[in-house]
């Protein structure tokens, strides 16, 4: 269960430097701060450029350009439902509706206590089991309608 | 004598509870006293099966599933560890006709060995095409390659062994060899299945690519979207560097060569290879213009050999039973096999690994069952979010690259969703503008604002705003898309929406609704 550390400037320096002397070093050190801080908040960005001899400009570039990185840390979990074309074919719509439903929240939302952010995903290659999810790192198939309720209990708990 | 269990850690195994069968196995077995030693192994690629526990009997692996945590006492208690009768038997897992009709080359350790185990690995034939390229050396591994008519897994379909020869000829320099392992594909899961099920297959396959062209490092792109798979390379690549199979002295050769994984961060087009590069640079996913080819001037500038998974997990096959071998299999310029993925609202949905040529009605119907609805089957998509849908009429279709490329469609990484009637194809439609814009990499016009438009389009043309006029404008989007886009995205959204319209054209007229999607 991922349990996110407050901003530290000194502990960004340090995820920074474990991995600044890698090739293409902005990715690793990208996810490295997402993990530690649940975000890349916006302090780590030109910090990050520094180490890199890059501009802030480009890091933000790089930042915004992938769906992974957040801008504030998600919800205590992270309930990911796949919206692509092999779980649309086995009712993954309706199913992405009610959990909008039951969790009073949108796609790409997190509940108002702060328990669950509901994304939406492309894929998790489980397509021979759709419907499918992922509840943080854990992976959940053929998902129903009795299923999905289970799962959104577990996320909310 | 310790019974050998066999229980998947694929992730399509752990998503319908894999892990609890193991856990509940291994407790029943503690408190029963019973000697038993729980191997780990990938998935055989029969997900409905799945859980799928196989136990090791004289006659071979008996298989039981899909079983549930709740099943273990019963299946003690039927005798399972000798291989006793019980509701879940199955039988010897490879009599299984899904599973028998196949003919397993690049997945054949798949399901079958513990994919962390160097050990397991050599038993079942690992590393024997690695230590015939280094008797071969660089050159003959080449024309090797070459000769198989492998030919890019990924989608695009290009020769491998060009790419490879491309590389080879370009003067000593630090050379990469990147593995695009970004499948995003809907409908897809045969790289997630190699990472998980055999990553040393990939390994070798990589270090073979090294020393043939002579790069002395690579880099696995692993899309974050299978945190599984990325484990499981990372302990892969550990046990292989451990085992002196990556390094300084490759298997004791002359040759270096070590690797890395790096994870994507949720970019559908960093698939496509140069967007890719740009990605493992550290940069925005942004699409290169080729050329220069990344062969010429690859990842950081340097010459790259970029493949797709399945390319490179196939090598070692080829290299240790001859590109002859390989080559045999198929049909036209479609040589060897095709691991084919089975999805979507299917009845049997996995992994089919068979010759090219195969037709697309038996693969949907006989092999994968129809709908597991149980309604008839109205589309196929091929190709994954790029690929066509077929409708029953062009069930015909050979399963090859040609045969495909003749009916306005693609076979992509080889997935195929299923469709029942209760589809909507104007909604498939509009899916596949709305995918490409939210995707795109904003490189190009066409792409960028076409995918917008095309949205925009499809709606006006289900409201039945100017009907006839928007049809027309939105085949030539689509050709604009097809003929500007610096890239596949662009370029082949376009083929679903096509399709869609040319062979569901009621679906985007003012007809009455169809049905709700199927409960």
């Amino acid at each position: 269960m991922p349990r996110y550390e407050p901003w530290s400037a000194e502990r960004a320096s340090m995820i920074i430097a474990a991995n600044s002397h890698r090739e293409g070093a902005a990715l690793p050190i990208l996810h490295a701060l997402q993990q530690a801080f649940g975000c890349v908040p916006d302090a780590a960005i030109p910090m990050v450029a520094e180490a890199l001899n890059l501009s802030r400009a480009e890091i933000y570039g790089t930042v915004t350009f992938y769906h992974d990185f957040r801008k504030e840390p998600p919800g205590r979990r992270v309930l990911k439902l796949c919206r692509a074309e092999s779980c649309q074919a086995a009712g993954g719509d309706a199913l992405a509706a009610r959990a909008e439903e039951r969790l009073r929240v949108e796609m790409g939302g997190t509940t108002a206590d702060a328990r669950v952010t509901l994304e939406a995903v492309y894929c998790l290659g489980l397509c021979h089991s759709s419907p499918a999810a992922m509840l943080d790192h854990d992976v959940f198939g053929m998902l129903d309608e009795r299923k999905l309720d289970a799962l959104l209990k577990e996320a909310q708990a | 004598m310790t019974a050998r269990i066999f229980i998947p850690r694929d992730s399509g195994a752990l998503c319908v509870g894999a892990e609890q069968v193991a856990r509940a196995l291994f407790k029943a077995a503690e408190n029963r006293g019973l000697d038993v030693t729980i191997v780990r192994t990938g998935s055989r690629g029969m997900y409905w099966l799945e859980p799928l526990v196989e136990v090791a009997t004289p006659q071979g692996r008996v298989g039981y599933g899909p079983v549930k945590a709740a099943d273990i006492d019963g299946l003690l208690d039927a005798g399972m560890l000798e291989g006793g009768k019980h509701p879940l038997y199955l039988g010897l897992v490879e009599e299984i006709p899904f599973f028998k009709r196949q003919t397993r080359l690049t997945f054949a350790r798949c399901g079958v060995v513990d994919p962390r185990s160097l050990e397991d690995y050599r038993a079942h034939g690992g590393f024997q095409g690695l230590e015939k390229a280094l008797a071969l050396g660089p050159e003959a591994t080449v024309e090797e390659v070459v000769n198989s008519g492998l030919r890019g897994r990924g989608g695009a379909g290009f020769p491998t062994g060009i790419k490879w020869r491309t590389v080879a000829q370009t003067p000593p320099q630090q050379k990469y060899i990147v593995c695009n392992a970004d499948e995003g594909d809907s409908g897809t899961f045969a790289d997630r299945m190699i990472m998980e099920g055999d990553p040393l297959v990939l390994i070798e396959g990589m270090t073979i690519a090294g020393i043939a062209v002579g790069a002395t490092y690579g880099y696995v792109y692993i899309r974050s979207e299978y945190p599984h798979a990325v484990e499981a390379m990372e302990i892969a690549i550990r046990r292989a560097r451990e085992g002196g199979m990556l390094g300084p002295r490759v298997a004791g050769s002359p040759h270096a060569f070590d690797m890395e994984v790096r994870v994507g961060a949720g970019a559908y087009v960093c698939g496509e290879e140069t967007s890719l590069l740009e990605s493992l640079e550290g940069k925005r996913g942004e699409v290169r213009a080729k050329p220069p080819l990344p062969a010429h001037a690859g990842l950081f500038g340097k010459p790259t050999v970029i493949n797709n998974v399945l390319s490179l997990a196939t090598v070692p096959i080829i290299m240790s039973d001859g590109a002859t071998f390989y080559r045999d299999f198929g049909t036209g310029r479609s040589r060897g096999t095709m691991p084919i993925q089975l999805a979507g609202n299917i009845k049997y949905g996995g992994l089919f690994e068979t010759a090219f040529g195969i037709s697309l009605g038996e693969l949907v119907d006989d092999i994968g069952g129809g709908t597991r609805s149980g309604r008839p089957v109205r589309a196929v998509q091929v190709g994954g979010p790029l690929g066509a849908y077929f409708p029953r009429a062009l069930f015909d279709t050979a399963f090859d690259y040609e045969a495909f490329t003749a009916r306005d469609g693609l076979i992509g990484h080889g997935g195929i969703v299923v469709f029942d009637d209760s589809v909507d194809m104007a909604k498939q439609a509009r899916f596949a503008m709305e995918f490409c814009a939210i995707e795109s990499c904003g490189k190009c016009t066409p792409c960028r604002i076409g995918s917008a438009r095309g949205v925009e389009l499809v709606d006006k043309i289900v409201a039945g705003e100017d009907r006839a006029e928007n049809l027309i404008v939105l085949e030539d989007l689509c050709n604009t898309m097809k003929f500007g886009s610096l890239c596949a995205l662009g370029g082949f959204t376009p083929y679903p929406v096509m399709s869609a319209l040319t062979h569901f054209p009621e679906d985007f007229g003012a007809s009455p609704k169809r049905l709700a999607a199927a409960e």
